[in-house]
């Protein structure tokens, strides 16, 4: 978190001595939080006020990475409360649990499907990003043997789950190149967890449910044997709970800047549900409502799909808008004598009209125009939805190619455009659609026929 | 032990308590919350947001197999599909007067009277009434339906900037509550709450539609502007202090993911589940941005979402 100048000058000495070669200690601060300076120009800075400025100036919650150099994650470093305030930064990681004590085909099969999955949305690949593997079977061998097959099968970060540091520490020597997360330290095994940890140079998971004053002790004892890559578990189980302690807990982070929680959270949704879709209902809760890590106990892609969808829009950054890319987008299965609208590529203007004509029963021909994320209104006012802009998203995608008429149905907000574009697009009749996208199926009954 | 201590926000505002029904019918309250949804630990909640389910006064076309499946024969007449989704658990049943649509078959204020009498004679829940959406047919058969359901204290939706006054006119002679809706806009919202109350509307008689885009379509635009809008609340502002409502079903399952079978992606999944979830994923991400009443469709949806409140209040 950046510092202004005058918490910077709180730090220094203030004796207005210039040898940093600024007039003033407040001067120098002031540089300092403009980033023109450095703050070890000062050559009197006590070492007490510089460690201080240090921990001053770190991310209220840490930033963690999950997985080796060739896959991994990072969670964390969230500024935010509410994403309309700035925007949501580190996309909740979303893993599926493999119990150790399944049988190895049904292991090699969940982290096959689980490494291959991945579903196209708006231009974009979405896609899950670990495993976690649980010691269920309280056997280190067996336990050993789970990790290797679904390493063999899969390339994905990992959450390693055991509470027997033996069994964990024999993992590690087959998945630490991995950077697994160590899940979890808890206040009987964590001067062993914390060992394991620091020789592998890995994540650790700290689980504590008895209270948050209990977590953030054990947090500030694992802190003190040089752990700093932290994933906290407060063991918040159900709809209410997981929401009341989640939001504290990033509260507390923001708000307080208290430093033994301000790490990202782990959370286990399948543990508190019946069925697969409360599993899906309460996991999509916790990555719109402060998860780092989203466990799930269950993976199908009847699941997997509105959940990737639901993290895509909550951490969309609401001041860039998703754009689409600019092209002819095909709604239904359109025909060479189907109807084409043009609209811009605003998401939400093509959300919009893509779905009105999805359920206007009329499949269709959708030019998207470049018009920058601007929607229809917005972009024509900037003169960058005109007459001349359109005719060319017309001619550059020839659509003309797949069609066996000539109309073209412009957004009824530009039925200015009507008389230009007739001049640009002479082969074509121009027809003006309704101005609102909800009343795009009624105008196609009544006017289309090709 | 140690003790953390959780900042608590010191909100001067809360959501205005608005009541739909009584007077021989059952009476649902909704509103009332002064803090977050959900966050008991900081302000009182006292009323549950409440599932309302969506019954036409048509038979609906094109609705995906399984959502007309669910329903079976009641959805040829509106009077025996409130009945039904009563049965279901809903606690309020939302009347869509689609048939009078110009594209629809355009039937006027006698019909509308008809169906409202019907309807609210078939059961006893508080009920909501929706136009076509089509600002002059809003007007003549939202009229009509205040008149037949005088002193029951229903809603009448939408009101928008183009018919408030004629809508308000009639919530104010009859009555009932009005339902403003704006295009996903916080001062829009606001600006149209602040025309009703001039009208005469009081406060406890509006609920706000912010706009509902479903899940992979607009959800987040809905989602952020309902946080902003009760942000504003909480800090104060009277004229955001509405309760929300949003018509989850019908956006989620107009999208192809709740749809489709053929030509999707074999990565979306199988259908009937994929499709479930959508509704059950937009409505609880949505309750948790604040919504007090949820439209639903599918009487799976209901029963799943009504649970997940239970277990949010705790
Ligand atoms: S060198 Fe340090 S103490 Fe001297 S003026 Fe600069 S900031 Fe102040």
């Amino acid at each position: 978190m950046a510092l202004t100048g005058i918490e910077i000058y709180k730090f220094l000495p203030k004796t207005n001595c210039k040898k940093c070669g600024f007039p003033t200690c407040l001067a120098f601060a002031m540089k300092v939080s403009q980033k023109g300076v450095d703050i070890t120009v000062c050559p009197d800075l006590s070492p007490e006020a510089k460690e201080a400025l240090e921990a001053a100036g770190r991310p209220p919650i840490r930033l963690v990475t999950i997985g080796g150099d060739k896959r991994k994650i990072e969670v964390g470093n969230e500024v935010v409360m509410f994403r309309h305030e700035k925007t949501f930064y580190h996309p909740t990681g979303l893993m599926v649990r493999i119990k150790d004590s399944a049988p190895a085909e049904a292991i090699a099969k969940v982290a096959g499907e689980v490494a291959g999955y991945s579903v196209e949305r708006v231009g974009m690949e979405l896609a899950l990003d670990g495993l976690a593997l649980e010691n269920e079977s309280k056997d280190a061998a067996t336990f050993v043997a789970c990790v290797e097959a679904v390493k063999s099968k899969a390339d994905l970060p990992l959450v390693l789950m055991s509470s027997d540091p033996a069994a964990m520490g024999a993992a590690l020597e087959k998945a630490a190149d991995g950077k697994p997360l160590i899940y979890a330290a808890t206040k009987d095994n964590w001067d062993k967890m914390a060992e394991l940890a620091l020789k592998h140079g890995c994540p650790l998971a700290v689980h504590e449910a008895a209270g948050l004053g209990e977590l953030a002790q054990l947090v500030e004892q694992i802190n003190g044997a040089g752990i700093e890559d932290i994933v906290i578990d407060p063991g918040a189980h159900g709809f209410a709970q997981s929401l009341a302690t989640l939001t504290q807990l990033r509260r507390l982070a923001l708000k307080k800047s208290f430093r033994p929680l301000g790490y990202p959270i782990i959370t286990f949704p399948g543990e508190s549900s019946d069925t697969v879709e409360a599993e899906a209902v309460l996991a999509a809760q916790h990555v719109a409502k402060y998860a780092g890590i989203v466990v799930l106990d269950h993976f199908s892609p009847s699941m997997a799909y509105p959940l990737l969808t639901l993290r895509l829009n909550i951490y969309t950054d609401p001041q860039k808008p998703i754009q689409l890319t600019p092209k002819i987008y095909e709604i239904g299965a359109p025909k060479p004598d189907s109807p084409v609208c043009v609209t811009t590529n605003f998401s939400l203007t093509y959300f919009s009209i893509a779905g009105e004509l999805e359920s206007s029963g009329y499949p269709s021909w959708l030019l998207v125009a470049d018009t920058e994320g601007l929607s229809v209104l917005t972009a024509w006012a900037a003169g960058k939805f005109d007459a001349e802009k359109i005719a060319k998203t017309v001619k550059d995608f020839n659509i003309a190619e797949s069609i066996s008429h000539r109309s073209l149905i412009i957004p009824g907000r530009v039925a200015v455009l009507r008389g230009e574009l007739e001049e640009e697009l002479p082969d074509w009749k121009i027809m003006v659609g309704p101005p609102e996208a909800m009343d795009i199926g009624g105008y196609l009954k009544k006017m289309w026929s090709a | 032990m140690p003790e953390v201590e959780v900042p608590l926000e010191k909100w001067t505002g809360k959501v205005n308590e608005v009541r739909l029904g009584g007077n021989g019918r059952q009476a649902v309250v909704v509103g009332g919350e002064a803090t977050f949804p959900f966050l008991q630990f900081e302000g009182a909640i006292p009323n549950r947001p409440a599932v309302a389910i969506e019954v036409l006064d048509v038979q609906p076309t094109g609705w995906p197999s399984q959502l007309a499946a669910a329903w079976g024969n009641v959805l040829a007449d509106p009077a025996l599909w409130a009945k039904k989704a009563a049965e279901y658990g809903a606690d309020i049943i939302a009347l869509r007067l689609k048939s009078a649509h110009p594209e629809e078959g355009d039937t006027g204020a006698e019909e509308a009277k008809k169906t409202v009498d019907k309807v609210l004679a078939a059961m006893d829940l508080p009920l909501i009434v929706l136009g076509p959406e089509v600002a002059e047919k809003d007007n003549i058969v939202l009229v009509a339906a205040s008149e037949a359901a005088r002193g029951q204290r229903i809603a009448l939706g939408n009101c928008e900037e183009k018919n408030y006054r004629t809508i308000g006119a009639a919530c104010i002679a009859d009555g009932h509550v009005a339902i403003a809706k704006t295009p996903i806009e916080i001062n829009l919202a606001k600006q149209l709450n602040i025309l009703l109350c001039d009208l005469g509307v009081s406060p406890e008689s509006i609920l706000m539609d912010p706009t509902t885009g479903a899940l992979g379509y607009g959800l987040e635009y809905t989602y952020s502007v309902m946080e902003r809008l009760r942000l504003a609340c909480l800090t104060g502002d009277g004229m955001t202090s509405m309760p929300m409502i949003c018509t989850v079903g019908e956006e989620s399952w107009r999208q192809k993911e709740s749809k489709s079978d053929i030509e999707v992606p074999a990565t979306w999944g199988e259908l009937e589940q994929r499709a479930l979830i959508w509704e059950e994923m937009t409505a609880s991400t949505l309750l948790n941005a604040g919504a007090d009443i949820v439209v639903l469709r599918h009487p799976k949806t209901v029963e799943a979402i009504k649970a997940t409140i239970d277990k949010l209040m705790g």
